[in-house]
Parts: C-alpha cells; sequence; structure tokens
C-alpha cells in the first residue's frame, strides 16, 4: 500500500509491536475505528436478523429467546461498543491534536490504556454471547434483569468496564483542549469539530460515573441480593430506571454531539463558506450538553413516577429543541452564497439535515406529556431514535469517514461509487424506518418477537414487510462502502495535503501526517473558517 | 365510529379526540418545519453550487443576521410554551380519574393478564361496559408490565411494589387489542389480549355468567398455568400435570415427596419451597394473592383428574 | 485557562528536564495539565459517590424511623477514632508537599509514611467494625440475619453502609498503594521543588478520599 520511502505514522515505525504499543494519537485512532466497525457489523448483522423475524407475522426463523437476545445483543453493542466511542473515539482522537495543532493528547498513555480498557470490556460484553446471552433488552431493567438466568453479570460488568475507558477519553480530551491549542489560537478560534467533542467530553466525564456505580450495585443486587432494586425485598426497581436514564440520557448527547461537531465541518469546508453563526453553534452544543442532565424523566412519563416530576422533565425536554433548532438553522445558512461541492462527504452532511431534523422533531412528540402515553414502547419510539442514532449520528460518522480519509491515509477513493453507496444509504435508511413511525403510533409495542396474533396483523405486516426490504437496501449499501474503501488503500489517487480545501490545521500538513504531526510547530495565522479571506490553497504548510 | 387514519388508529375512548388533536397539531409544526429545512437545504445547495472545473475563490463573509436569528430562536421557543402547556392540558385529563369510574383490579404476570370485576366475575380478557368511565387498578406479582390499549390510547406500567392506576371510557361497543409494552421476559409478545365493549345489557349478562366459580380447566388457561405445564406428558418450563397426582419426585436437594393435595397446594402458593429436579432454572410466580381456597381446590380437582388409571 | 504565557514560554525553556513528555512545550504546560486532569479525576470520584450518596438519601427518606433506629449499632466511637486518624493524615500528607517544595526530602519520606500507617490503621479499625458486623449477622440484603432488630427491612441500611464504606475502603487501598510509590520515588531522589507533580496530585487525592470519609462519618454514624 505504502511505498517504504514515505515517511508517515502509518509506515512509521514498522512492526505489529510497534501499533499495540504506540502512544500516537493517531494510531489509537485507527485501532478505535477498526474495533468499533468490528462492533458495527456485529450490531449489524444482529439487526438484519431482527428485520427478517419481523418480515412476516408468526416465527420465522428465530425463537422467541433468541430474539430477545438478538434485539438485546443489537441494541447493547450498538450503544455500548460502538456509537458511543465511534466519533469521540476513532475520528476525535485522530484529529483534536491535529486541529489544535499539538503533538498528541495531554496523556498518551491514558489514551493507549482506554483502547485497552475498551477491548477488556468489550470481551466481557462479547463472553455473554458465549455464556448464554442476555435477555433483558439494552436497558436492563431490574427486577427482571436480576431474576432472569441469562448471563447479565458478565454483561453489565463489560459496560461498567467500557464506562471507564470513555472516561478516559473525555478527561484526555478536556485536558487537551484546554492546555495544548497552539500559539495563537483562543477558543474562539478552535474548529467547531472540537467544541463539539468538548461539550461531549464533558459529559463522559460526569455522567459516566454514575451509571458506573448503578451497574455495580446492579450485579451486587445479582449475586449478594443487596435489596436496593429488588421489590421482593423492600427496594424499588423504578430506582434503578431513573439511575439508568441519568446516564442514559446524556448519553445520547453523547451520541449526537460529535455527530453535530462534523457536521459543521463537512459544511464549511466544502460550501468553502464562513459558517454562520460560529458562537451560537459553539454555544449551543455546551447547551445542549449542561441541559441534557436535566431530562431523563422523559422515559418514564407512564412508569410511576409522580406527575409533578413528569411535568417538570416534560417541560426542560422542549428546551433542548432551541439549540438543536438554532444549529440547524445555522448550517443551512452556511450554505448560502457558499461555493458548494457536492462530494460524497457534502451529501452525507445535507442527508443529516434531512434525517436528523425527522429524528429531532419525532422527540417532540414523545416529550409532550400525553402525547408520550400513547407512543412509549412502541416502534414511534424505535423509529424516533434510529432517525437520530443511525439518520444523525451514524450518516455523520460516514460523511467524517469520507471526510478525512484522505488525511487519514493519504488515498482518494472513488467519487462515483461513493455517491452510488451514498443513495443505497439513504433510501435504504428511510425506508427501513419512516413507515416505522406509523407502525408505532398505530400500536406496534416494541420488543416483539411476533405479530400474528392481533386484530391488526396484516396493516402491521405491510410497514414491516416495507421495512425489512429497506434493511436489506441498507447492507448492500454498506457492504459497497467497504468494498470501496478498501480498495482505495491499494490503488486509491494520493490525495495531497489538502484535497478538499480546508482551512483547519490538519490540512496544513502532509497526508498522512508525519508521526509528531506537524514539521514545525504550528502557528495561528487566520480563523478556522475565514474562506472569505484565505485561499485554501495560499495557507502555510506545517 | 371513525375511520381508520394513517397514522392513528380510530379513536374509540372519550380521551382519544383531544389526543389526535394534539397529536395532529404537532405533526403539522413537523412537516412545516421539515419542509422550510429541506427545501432550503436543497435549494441552497444547488443554487450556489460551483460551477464543473471552476477554480476555488474567496467566499462572501456572510455570517451574521441579527434578525434571522432572533425569528428561529424565539418562534420554536413560543411553539414549544405551547406545546408543553397543551400536552400538560392532556396529561391532566389522564390523570384525574372520574370518582363514579367502575373499578376493575388487574393483576399481570409472567405472562398473562387476570381481571377482577366488583360482581366477582374474572377473566383474561377485559371487559367492560360501553358509556362507562372505567378505572383500573393494577399490580404485578413478578416483574414490571405495562398495559396498553392503542385504540383507546392508554398506557400505564403494572409494577410489582405498588398498585398504579389509570381510567378510560369507550362510547363504541366491539373489540381491541390490549398489549403488555414493557419487557418482562421470554413470552413478552405473547401477552397479548382482547378488551370487550359491550353494552349494558351485555355487560350484565356477561358478568353473570361468569360469576360462578370455573372449573379448573378454565382456571388453568385463566392463570396461564399451559404456558409452562403441559397436559401431554411433555416437559415444559415446569413438570407436566399429565399423571401428576400421585407421583413420586425427587427434589433438587435430594429428598423425595409424594404429589398429594398439600404438595400441590404449597407449590401454588410458595413455588420456590420444593422444586423438583431438573427445573431449578424456571422461576413461577406465587400465587398467594391471587387465588382463593375455592380456586385452589378446583385447580387441584383438575390436575387430580389428570391422572389416568 | 489561557495560554498566552505558555506562548512567551516555549522557545526559551531549552534547557530540557528528563521530566518533560515530548509532546508538552515546557514543564510549566505539563504541570497544569496534569493538574488539571487530576481534577476532572476527582470530579468523577465525587460522581460516583453521588451515586451513593443519592441512594442513601432516597431510603432515608422513604424509612427515617429504620435509619435512625438501626444506625444505633454502629459503633461511633471506633468511628470518631477512625476520622480522626483522617484527618490527621490529610494534614501530615500536606506537610510532605511543603518538605519536597523545599527540598527537604528525608522529611518528606517520613510524612508520606507517617500518612501511609495512618491509612494502615484506618483499616484496621474497619476490619474490627466489618467483624463485629458480621458476627451479628449484620449483613446486606438477603445475608442479614440478625433476629432482635424489628424495622422495616433495615437490611437496606446494611446495604447502604456497606456499599458506601466498602468503596470507600477500597479508595484508601488505591491511595496507600500508590502514596507508596511515590515515597519510593522521593527516596531515591526523582522528586525535588522543581518537579515534584506526583506528590501533589497523591496529596489532592489523598484529601478526597478524607473529605468523603468526613460526610459519611456523620450520615451514617451520627444520625438520630
Ligand atoms: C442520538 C440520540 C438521540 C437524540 C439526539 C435524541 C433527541 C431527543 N429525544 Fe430521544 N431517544 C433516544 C436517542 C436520542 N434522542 C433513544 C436511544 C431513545 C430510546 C431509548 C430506549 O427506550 O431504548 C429516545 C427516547 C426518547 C424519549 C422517550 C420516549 C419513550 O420511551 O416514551 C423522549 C421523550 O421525551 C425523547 C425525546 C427527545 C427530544 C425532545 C430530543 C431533542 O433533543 C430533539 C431536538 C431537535 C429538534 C426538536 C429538531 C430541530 C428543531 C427545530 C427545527 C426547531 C423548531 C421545532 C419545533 C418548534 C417543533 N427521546
Ligand atoms: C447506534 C445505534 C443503532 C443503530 C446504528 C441501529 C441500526 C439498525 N437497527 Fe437498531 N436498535 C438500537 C440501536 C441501533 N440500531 C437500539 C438501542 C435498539 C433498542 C434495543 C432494545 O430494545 O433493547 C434497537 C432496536 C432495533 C429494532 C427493534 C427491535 C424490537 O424492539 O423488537 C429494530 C427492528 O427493526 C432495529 C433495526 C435496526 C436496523 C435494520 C438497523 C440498520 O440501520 C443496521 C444497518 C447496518 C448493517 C446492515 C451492518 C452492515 C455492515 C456491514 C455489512 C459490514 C460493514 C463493515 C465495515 C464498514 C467495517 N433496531
Ligand atoms: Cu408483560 Cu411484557
Ligand atoms: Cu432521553
Amino acid at each position: 500500500m505504502y511505498s517504504d520511502s514515505e515517511k508517515n505514522f502509518i509506515t512509521h515505525p514498522k512492526g505489529i509491536m510497534s501499533w499495540l504499543f504506540t502512544l500516537d494519537h493517531k494510531r489509537i485512532g485507527i485501532m478505535y475505528l477498526i474495533a468499533i466497525l468490528t462492533a458495527f457489523a456485529a450490531g449489524g448483522f444482529f439487526a438484519l436478523s431482527l428485520r427478517l423475524e419481523l418480515f412476516r407475522p408468526g416465527e420465522q426463523f428465530l425463537t422467541q429467546d433468541q430474539y430477545n437476545k438478538f434485539f438485546t445483543l443489537h441494541g447493547a453493542i450498538m450503544v455500548f461498543l460502538f456509537i458511543i466511542p465511534s466519533i469521540p473515539a476513532a475520528l476525535g482522537n485522530f484529529l483534536l491534536p491535529l486541529m489544535l495543532g499539538a503533538k498528541d493528547v495531554a496523556f498518551p498513555r491514558l489514551n493507549l490504556a482506554s483502547w485497552y480498557v475498551y477491548v477488556l470490556g468489550a470481551s466481557f460484553t462479547l463472553f455473554s454471547v458465549f455464556t448464554g446471552t442476555v435477555d433483558t433488552g439494552w436497558t436492563f431493567y431490574s427486577p427482571y434483569s436480576t431474576q432472569t438466568s441469562t448471563s447479565v453479570i458478565s454483561m453489565t460488568l463489560g459496560v461498567f468496564i467500557l464506562g471507564f475507558s470513555s472516561i478516559f477519553t473525555g478527561l484526555n480530551f478536556i485536558v487537551t483542549v484546554h492546555k495544548m491549542r497552539a500559539p495563537g489560537m483562543t477558543w474562539y478560534q478552535m474548529p467547531l469539530f472540537v467544541w463539539g467533542t468538548y461539550a461531549t467530553a464533558m459529559i463522559q466525564v460526569l455522567a459516566t460515573p454514575v451509571l458506573g456505580i448503578t451497574l455495580l450495585l446492579l450485579i451486587l443486587e445479582k449475586v449478594g441480593g443487596i435489596g436496593i432494586f429488588d421489590p421482593k425485598m423492600g427496594g424499588d426497581p423504578v430506582l434503578f430506571q431513573h439511575f439508568f436514564w441519568f446516564y442514559s440520557h446524556p448519553a445520547v448527547y453523547i451520541m449526537i454531539l460529535p455527530g453535530m461537531a462534523i457536521i459543521s465541518e463537512l459544511i464549511a469546508v466544502h460550501s468553502h463558506k464562513k459558517i454562520f453563526g460560529y458562537r451560537l453553534i459553539a454555544y449551543s452544543s455546551v447547551a445542549i450538553a449542561l441541559l441534557g442532565f436535566f431530562v431523563w424523566g422523559h422515559h418514564m412519563f407512564v412508569s410511576g413516577q409522580s406527575e409533578f416530576s413528569s411535568m417538570v422533565f416534560s417541560f426542560i425536554t422542549f428546551f433542548i429543541g432551541i439549540p438543536t433548532g438554532i444549529k440547524i438553522f445555522n448550517w443551512m445558512t452556511t450554505l448560502v452564497k457558499g461555493h458548494i461541492c457536492l462530494t460524497t462527504p457534502m451529501l452525507y452532511a445535507l442527508a443529516f439535515l434531512i434525517c436528523f431534523t425527522i429524528g429531532g422533531l419525532t422527540g417532540v412528540f414523545l416529550g409532550a406529556l400525553g402525547l408520550d402515553i400513547q407512543l412509549h414502547d412502541t416502534y414511534f419510539v424505535v423509529a424516533h431514535f434510529h432517525y437520530v442514532m443511525m439518520g444523525g449520528t451514524v450518516i455523520a460518522f460516514l460523511g467524517g469517514i469520507h471526510h478525512w480519509w484522505p488525511k487519514i491515509f493519504g488515498k482518494m477513493y472513488s467519487e462515483l461509487w461513493g455517491r452510488i453507496a451514498f443513495v443505497f444509504i439513504f433510501v435504504g435508511f428511510n425506508m427501513t424506518f419512516f413507515n416505522q413511525f406509523m407502525l408505532g403510533s398505530q400500536g406496534m409495542p416494541r420488543r416483539y418477537h411476533d405479530y400474528s396474533s392481533f386484530l391488526k396483523t396484516d396493516l402491521f405486516e405491510r410497514y414491516h414487510g416495507f421495512s425489512s426490504y429497506g434493511a436489506l437496501i441498507l447492507g448492500v449499501g454498506f457492504i459497497i462502502i467497504l468494498c470501496y474503501l478498501v480498495a482505495s488503500l491499494f490503488n486509491g489517487k494520493p490525495a495531497g495535503n489538502n484535497p478538499w480545501g480546508g482551512l483547519t490545521f490538519e490540512w496544513s500538513t502532509t497526508s498522512p501526517p508525519p508521526t509528531e504531526n506537524f514539521k514545525k510547530d504550528p502557528v495561528l495565522k487566520h480563523g478556522p473558517y475565514d474562506y472569505d479571506k484565505v485561499l485554501p490553497k495560499d495557507i502555510e504548510e506545517n | 365510529m371513525n375511520e381508520r387514519t394513517f397514522n392513528l388508529p380510530p379513536p374509540a375512548s372519550t380521551i382519544a379526540g383531544a389526543y389526535d388533536e394534539l397529536f395532529y397539531f404537532i405533526y403539522g409544526l413537523s412537516v412545516f418545519f421539515f419542509v422550510i429545512i429541506t427545501v432550503g437545504t436543497i435549494v441552497f445547495a444547488i443554487k450556489w453550487r460551483a460551477k464543473k472545473g471552476e477554480e476555488q475563490k474567496l467566499t462572501s463573509g456572510f455570517c451574521h443576521n441579527t434578525p434571522l436569528e432572533l425569528l428561529w430562536s424565539i418562534i420554536p421557543t413560543v411553539l414549544f410554551f405551547v406545546i408543553f402547556i397543551w400536552g400538560f392540558k392532556l396529561y391532566l385529563r389522564y390523570v384525574v380519574i372520574p370518582a363514579n369510574a367502575t373499578e376493575i383490579k388487574v393483576t399481570a404476570w409472567q405472562w398473562n393478564w387476570n381481571f377482577a370485576y366488583p360482581e366477582g366475575a374474572e377473566s383474561n380478557i377485559l371487559v367492560v361496559p360501553k358509556g362507562k368511565p372505567i378505572k383500573l387498578i393494577m399490580s404485578s406479582n413478578d416483574v414490571i408490565h405495562s398495559l396498553f390499549i392503542p385504540d383507546f390510547r392508554v398506557k400505564m406500567d403494572v409494577l410489582p411494589n405498588r398498585y398504579s392506576s389509570m381510567w378510560f371510557q369507550s362510547d363504541y361497543e366491539g373489540e381491541y387489542d390490549l398489549y403488555c409494552t414493557e419487557y418482562c421476559g421470554q413470552q413478552h409478545s405473547k401477552m397479548v389480549t382482547r378488551v370487550h365493549v359491550k353494552s349494558a345489557s351485555d355487560y350484565t349478562k356477561w358478568i353473570e355468567e361468569n360469576s360462578v366459580t370455573p372449573t379448573g380447566d378454565v382456571l388453568y388457561k385463566r392463570y396461564a398455568c399451559n404456558t409452562c405445564h403441559t397436559l401431554d406428558g411433555s416437559a415444559g418450563n415446569g413438570p407436566t400435570f399429565k399423571n401428576l397426582f400421585g407421583k413420586s419426585e425427587t427434589l433438587t436437594d435430594g429428598s423425595m415427596v409424594n404429589v398429594d393435595e398439600n404438595y400441590l397446594r404449597e407449590s401454588i402458593l410458595e413455588p420456590q419451597a420444593k422444586i423438583v429436579s431438573g427445573f431449578e432454572g424456571s422461576v413461577m410466580p406465587t400465587f398467594q394473592n391471587t387465588i382463593n381456597n375455592d380456586k385452589l381446590d378446583a385447580l387441584i380437582l383438575f390436575i387430580k383428574s389428570l391422572k389416568e388409571e | 485557562m489561557d495560554n498566552t504565557a505558555q506562548m512567551e514560554h516555549s522557545g526559551a525553556d531549552h534547557h530540557h528536564n528528563p521530566n518533560l513528555a515530548h509532546h508538552f512545550h515546557d514543564m510549566e504546560q505539563q504541570h497544569e495539565s496534569i493538574k488539571l486532569g487530576v481534577w476532572l479525576f476527582l470530579v468523577t470520584e465525587v460522581l460516583l459517590f453521588g451515586g451513593l450518596f443519592c441512594f442513601y438519601a432516597i431510603y432515608r427518606a422513604w424509612h427515617p424511623e429504620m435509619f435512625i433506629e438501626v444506625n444505633q449499632l454502629l459503633n461511633v466511637k471506633l468511628g470518631a477514632l477512625n476520622t480522626l486518624v483522617l484527618i490527621f493524615s490529610s494534614v501530615t500528607v500536606a506537610l510532605s508537599i511543603r518538605s519536597i517544595q523545599m527540598d527537604n526530602k528525608k522529611h518528606a519520606v517520613m510524612f508520606l509514611g507517617i500518612t501511609i500507617v495512618c491509612a494502615a490503621m484506618f483499616l484496621v479499625v474497619k476490619y474490627f467494625e466489618y467483624s463485629h458486623k458480621i458476627h451479628e449477622g449484620l449483613l446486606p440484603g438477603k445475608y442479614f440475619v440478625n433476629p432482635e432488630i424489628n424495622a422495616v427491612n433495615p437490611h437496606i441500611f446494611f446495604s447502604i453502609y456497606f456499599g458506601m464504606t466498602g468503596l470507600h475502603a477500597l479508595h484508601i487501598l488505591g491511595g496507600m498503594t500508590f502514596l507508596t510509590w511515590v515515597m519510593y520515588r522521593t527516596h531515591i531522589g526523582t522528586y525535588s521543588s522543581s518537579y515534584y507533580t506526583p506528590v501533589e496530585m497523591g496529596g489532592l487525592y489523598w484529601h478526597l478520599v478524607d473529605l468523603i470519609w468526613i460526610y459519611l462519618f456523620p450520615l451514617l454514624y451520627l444520625i438520630g
């Protein structure tokens, strides 16, 4: 792939050991990328199995038990092994120091440790697959989780360990942003990707410990019967839900903020236009991160919490829509008077605006107190969160991968195949999930293996069937992406330093970057999006 | 009754109309914002597209417009207040239960429902008189379940350590689906039953028919014994009932027990007390609070009758 | 939090300190980074215990009589003794930092030693408390077997008691290990007034462990 004369972080130093013990943030980022893509493929395998089972009413090829285990594994793998680490740990690791003009993150050893902790946690999670798997759903609600004989302990222990990896990454990034910026770079000259990752890191550090202690208590409940969650011993199962969502709601913003961070970069760079409302985009990331801590109860409107708490949680929930809306309108307006190239990454960015908006707007239905009563735990919720996670984060992640691929590997992929795959993904995704909104509001409950005994079986069959076809198209799309990206490593055209014409530091060094990132220490000369003042071809090489 | 719509099932309860109004209000808003954003994105992206092969050039520094920014902060804020208040008002209609409501006691367990009526009858399907407010008082014998009737737009979790309640009133006779919507283990997707809304006279008739203590074979299904105990001799999650009575069984601690009336009684009320070896993994819920003496006798009689001479 | 200061430093600082990692410009940037990192770590610790404090608050609000009745079974004297031991150790750890700042290696090692001995004492006292509880059957959850208490759900109090003090004891152990390593490094002369970041960070961590106990003691032992 690379000739020996090219000296960059990939070729130098050599040998598998130099990777396993590397302290280079770029290599750690790539190791993370491989790990999370493996997890994504596994999660996708389970997703396709779910869709095939639901294709027709009645038992198709999974028994009830298998189905329950499959959606648990699908949810847990996608959330804890894939989407939470995805953008921060893979792309963030690679890009954050480059964008700040630093040689590395603040604590390279901690960074490597976080990867190993991730692998350890993932092993525990996957170990449970071989010891009977888990059938609780990714939410591990007690008292079912304390009663079932499946291997909940191994899985929750895995998730507990994964939490540390997330904390390490978050802590590292906060310190890096505070202390490692290039000379001259003030807070308001940081690329918006950095702002987004910074806000994410805050949530990772503040919310994850609470999940840790909750899962620990759940494990103790299961082995030791401590009686805190178990109603038979005077405990309260709803308490578990409160603690679980106290982490897991902020966690949904751990998932989306990095996606939004990518979108800010993609839109500005590919329309060669100063980003509209820089400060508001930056502040809104922080606002979303902070507000996200006070809305967890909107997952529990019908679970028996007090009416007063429900009211407060619903009220605060809507406030998150305001900064989110501001961001979307700002991105849209950035396009005005730009010089727009509809490259593959840009197509993903535009698709994000459309799909994520649908996901966000349907969140408003769920946040409205009375409306959630019908929609809770139906496919409406399933559709909502796939629109934000898949249509938001995963689409942004794909855009990001395409955008920084030439920087990471120094090779261009096939633009034609990129666009073809994009069409598959966009069409397949919307086919899979849009009709699930109707399915849900008509009443189809989630986590159902079979819907053959319903009065509305034929209506549901139509929607479910369509959805399953969509998932297959989606699967084909991902396989195309996999093929041409791997092919580009062998026969891709050299990318050059700055194929898209970006102004941030990462485009001023060679592709792939050298081991210490820059030939000379970069000094900030212009803002990250000064497309009205600086031509990308004129930026100084670092 | 109203027509089935694209998004919501035909409204079959008194609250459904109010529910649907708010639903379609937010729906309209969503379509409005979605169209603005989608059309804006596509139009701008095409309008300011770079020409093929055109050199990169300096672009406009347009990055602020205070009126615009205020517009898209304030309008959503106002709308959110409207939605919140509206949603809250709707919610109040759900939580304020009419004082004259008929109370039906709901018990849920893995994986079945039991409905107990004030007149003394019990059933697995929910039967209610039309045009009267109904209050469900619900509790669970094991894990969390949730009772959902989509056509009525009502749902509430059923918890093991307390009573939860909800109400509805239906003015339309007919048959509707009732689902369990909180994941509760292996046969969660089988915890489906029906609601029958009957005219006042049909309802009274039905109550009368069902008030007598049912026979054991009816109870066998009503309490969902059949999900775990077969009648054909094959082992399910628990021992089969066929030829069970009078048998000697080995328990998990190695001791032997003779299956007689007292053993059966204990096993129904305190299932964990003596477990037959081979069934360690399965957890049967207790029926201590669900079943009275008459029904216990009927069930034991039924099991006795399955012994072949 | 601004980095103009470090701008002026870079370039000037070219006599390389062997303790300076390659990716930092100068010692000050490195020190500041580590300090911020440790503070963030302490925040996560506070939140970890914060979760348990919430459980405590909730169950205490639900069962106030039970908490007051059962809490009488804890040994206030031993708890108070441990509080004194920990406060004292916080002083000695602070003194060790001061000593190393003044390049007094001997005193630094001595004060660290005293701190570690205090930590060990704390654990010994805890051992006696725990074994007494175990003997009486005052254990968490389903292991609770004391027949004499007739409050509602007393086992939950002991779940919380053992959860909180147990997690705290683990932190004492962790702190001891780290301080022992720091003491050894001080002894072989790694640290001096120009570089003593690990000593300072060990001290910070120790203060936090101490602080948590200062909350635990009244909440568990002194209510009622
Ligand atoms: C990436 C992840 C992500 C994101 C970003 C969001 C964003 C939001 N979510 Fe979502 N949510 C999930 C992931 C996510 N969610 C998951 C995984 C679940 C289910 C978990 C489970 O049970 O398994 C869930 C469930 C969930 C529920 C619980 C449903 C239930 O179980 O009953 C609720 C209820 O309030 C909710 C609300 C919201 C809201 C209000 C937002 C807001 O942040 C959205 C804000 C965005 C907009 C509003 C659009 C843009 C704004 C405008 C264009 C302005 C103008 C708009 C108007 C005036 C309407 N979500
Ligand atoms: C990041 C989060 C994420 C993502 C991306 C997805 C992606 C998908 N999900 Fe899922 N899903 C969840 C998170 C996610 N999901 C969660 C949290 C739940 C709730 C679980 C619970 O109830 O507990 C859920 C539940 C859930 C259900 C409901 C199950 C039920 O309630 O009964 C369904 C059903 O249709 C479903 C389907 C899908 C489909 C078809 C995809 C598709 O988008 C998947 C497409 C992906 C592929 C087809 C993989 C293809 C990959 C390759 C071919 C290899 C390529 C390899 C490289 C690039 C290296 N998901
Ligand atoms: Cu009962 Cu699901
Ligand atoms: Cu949420």
